[in-house]
C-alpha cells in the first residue's frame, strides 16, 4: 500500500462519512457545513488524479460561492431543528421514490462503465491547466462560449434585478 | 506498508520555510496593529502609543498579553464547537494564502538550491482565490454560532459583500491573465523582471483589484460587517479574550497577505525596480535583497490601507452594493474586453 492508496482511502472515508453526516444531522446549518467537507474531500480526489485546476475550481465555485449562498439563506431564514416543519407521509414517499430512481441510474451507469480503462494516478496530464485550456478552446470552443455567455447573462441579470426603480 | 522514499532534506527545508513564513506573518501582523495606531495618530495630529518600551515599540506585546489575560466567555446559548471553530477558521484561511507566494529567489545552502517559496503550484493565483473565497466562513460560522441578531447581521453582510466583490476581482484578474498567460505566481514575477511591471499594462485592472482587496479584507470604507454604530461589534459582538483577538488579528494578516499578492501580481514581487540586480549581487545576497524589496512594497501598500481607513468614512450598505455590482463589474468587464482586443491587435 503506497501513499496514494492511503490518501485515497482517507479521502473516500471522509467524503462518504461527511455525506452521511450531512443527511442525518438535524440542524440545516450543520448539514451545509458537512456538505462543504464533502466538497473538500472530492477536491482531494481530483488532486490525486493530478487535476489541479478542477480541484481548485471545485473549491472556488462550490465551497467558496454556492455553499456560502446556501449558508447565507439558511442563516437568514434562521432554520433550526425546532422550527423545522414536520414532513408529511406523502412527501417522504416521494422523496424515497425519487432518491431510489437516482440510485438506480447511478448503479446502471457504474455497471456500464468501462473498468478496463486505467485510471491515471498522479501521472496523467489531462487535468493540467495547459492541456485543459487547449482542449476547451480547440475542440469544445462552441459549447464553452455558449456556457460563458449564459453565465455572463446571469450576472447581468442579477445587476438588472438589483436595480431599484 | 511501504511509503515512497521521500527526500528528507526537502521536507526539512519546506518545514523550516513554513515555520519562518508563518511566524514572520504573525510578527508583521502584530507590528501592523502598532503601525495602524501610529498612522492614525499622525493623521489625527496625536502622538499615539509611546509608553511601552522605546517609542512604544512593545505596545503590540502588551496588547497581546492583555487579550490573553482577559476572561474568556462562551455564551451558553451559543453552539460551542462552531463558536470556537469560527475564529480558528478565520485565522487559518488568513495564513494559508502565504503558501504560494514567492517571497524571494533561491538561496544556496551547502550547494543546495532552496527556493523561497513554499509551493510553486501550477494554479497559484487560483489557489489564492480559493482560499480568499473560503475566508468568509470563519466570520459566518462565528456569527451564527453566537446566536445573536447583531452578530448574525454582521455575518450576513460579510458574506454578501465578499461574494459581490469576488466577482469584480475575478474579472479584473482575467484581464491580467490575458497578458501574463500564466497562473503561477513565480512565473509572473520572472516575467516582470524583464520589461515593465504589470501595473503599466493593467492600470484599471489594478485599481479594481485594489478596491476589491479592501472589501475582501473588511477594511474601511467597506467595514460594514462590524459597523459599530449600527451593529455594536458586528460579527464579533459575543467574542471575548483571544478569540476576539483571532478575529481582529486575522484582519491584519489578511491585509498583509493581500498587500503581498498585489505587489507580486502588479508590482514585480521581489524584483528591484530600474536596476538589473542579478548582475550586481551573488545568489544569497540577491535573495535577501529581493525579500527586502518585496517588504518595502508591502509596507507601502499597508500604509495605503491605513491612510484610506483614517481618511474616508464608511459607505452605506446600498452604496456598497451599488459600487460593487453597478460600477466595478461593468468596469472590469470593459477592462477585460479592451485587454483582449488590444492583445489581439498587438499580435
Amino acid at each position: 500500500m503506497n501513499i496514494t492508496t492511503l490518501l485515497f482511502i482517507l479521502l473516500s472515508v471522509m467524503a462518504v462519512g461527511s455525506a452521511v453526516m450531512m443527511i442525518t444531522s438535524k440542524s440545516p446549518v450543520h448539514s451545509v457545513l458537512w456538505l462543504i467537507v464533502v466538497f473538500f474531500a472530492i477536491s482531494g480526489h481530483y488532486i490525486l488524479l493530478n487535476a489541479q485546476f478542477l480541484a481548485i475550481v471545485n473549491i472556488i465555485v462550490y465551497a467558496g460561492a454556492i455553499m456560502v449562498l446556501f449558508l447565507f439563506v439558511v442563516m437568514l431564514m434562521n432554520l433550526n431543528a425546532e422550527t423545522e416543519p414536520v414532513k408529511n407521509y406523502r412527501l417522504q414517499l416521494v422523496g424515497v421514490l425519487s432518491g431510489g430512481a437516482l440510485l438506480l441510474i447511478i448503479i446502471t451507469a457504474l455497471n456500464k462503465m468501462d473498468v478496463e480503462m486505467p485510471i491515471e494516478l498522479k501521472t496523467g496530464d489531462t487535468g493540467l491547466i495547459k492541456v485543459l485550456g487547449l482542449n476547451l478552446f480547440k475542440n469544445y470552443v462552441l459549447p464553452f462560449e455558449i456556457s460563458s455567455v449564459l453565465f455572463l447573462s446571469a450576472m447581468i441579470g442579477a445587476v438588472v434585478i438589483g436595480k431599484k426603480d | 506498508m511501504m511509503l515512497q522514499i521521500i527526500d528528507l532534506a526537502f521536507i526539512l527545508e519546506k518545514l523550516i520555510l513554513i515555520v519562518v513564513v508563518i511566524s514572520a506573518s504573525l510578527v508583521i501582523a502584530m507590528y501592523t496593529t502598532f503601525a495602524e495606531r501610529k498612522v492614525a495618530a499622525i493623521l489625527q495630529d496625536r502622538r499615539g502609543p509611546n509608553r511601552a518600551g522605546p517609542f512604544g515599540m512593545l505596545q503590540p506585546l502588551a496588547d497581546g498579553l492583555k487579550l490573553f489575560f482577559k476572561e474568556e466567555i462562551i455564551p451558553d446559548f451559543s453552539s460551542k464547537f462552531l463558536f470556537i471553530l469560527g475564529p480558528a477558521l478565520a485565522m487559518m484561511t488568513a495564513m494559508m494564502t502565504s503558501a504560494v507566494i514567492p517571497w524571494g529567489d533561491v538561496i544556496e545552502i551547502a550547494g543546495r538550491k532552496v527556493s523561497l517559496q513554499i509551493a510553486d503550484i501550477d494554479v497559484g493565483i487560483l489557489y489564492v482565490f480559493g482560499v480568499v473565497s473560503l475566508g468568509v466562513y470563519g466570520i459566518m460560522i462565528g456569527s451564527w454560532a453566537s446566536n445573536n441578531k447583531f452578530s448574525l447581521l454582521g455575518g450576513l453582510r460579510a458574506a454578501s459583500q465578499i461574494i459581490s466583490y469576488e466577482l469584480a476581482m475575478g474579472i479584473s484578474m482575467i484581464s491580467l491573465l490575458l497578458i501574463t498567460g500564466n497562473l503561477s505566481l513565480k512565473q509572473m514575477v520572472l516575467q516582470q523582471q524583464h520589461g515593465f511591471y504589470n501595473v503599466v499594462y493593467q492600470p484599471l485592472g489594478f485599481l479594481i483589484f485594489l478596491i476589491c482587496a479592501f472589501a475582501e479584507c473588511n477594511r474601511t470604507p467597506f467595514d460594514l460587517p462590524e459597523a459599530e454604530n449600527e451593529l455594536i461589534g458586528g460579527y464579533h459582538t459575543e467574542y471575548s479574550s483571544m478569540k476576539l483577538g483571532f478575529f481582529l488579528f486575522s484582519e491584519y494578516i489578511n491585509m498583509f497577505v493581500s498587500s503581498v499578492i498585489m505587489s507580486t501580481l502588479f508590482f514585480g514581487g521581489y524584483d528591484i525596480p530600474f536596476i538589473n540586480e542579478a548582475a550586481m549581487f551573488s545568489t544569497n545576497v540577491l535573495a535577501i535583497v529581493g525579500v527586502v524589496a518585496l517588504m518595502i512594497k508591502v509596507a507601502i501598500f499597508i500604509f495605503i490601507f491605513m491612510w484610506v481607513r483614517w481618511t474616508i468614512p464608511r459607505f452605506r450598505y446600498d452604496q456598497l452594493m451599488h459600487l460593487g455590482w453597478r460600477i466595478l463589474i461593468p468596469l472590469a468587464l470593459f477592462n477585460m474586453l479592451a485587454t483582449g482586443a488590444l492583445s489581439l491587435w498587438m499580435k
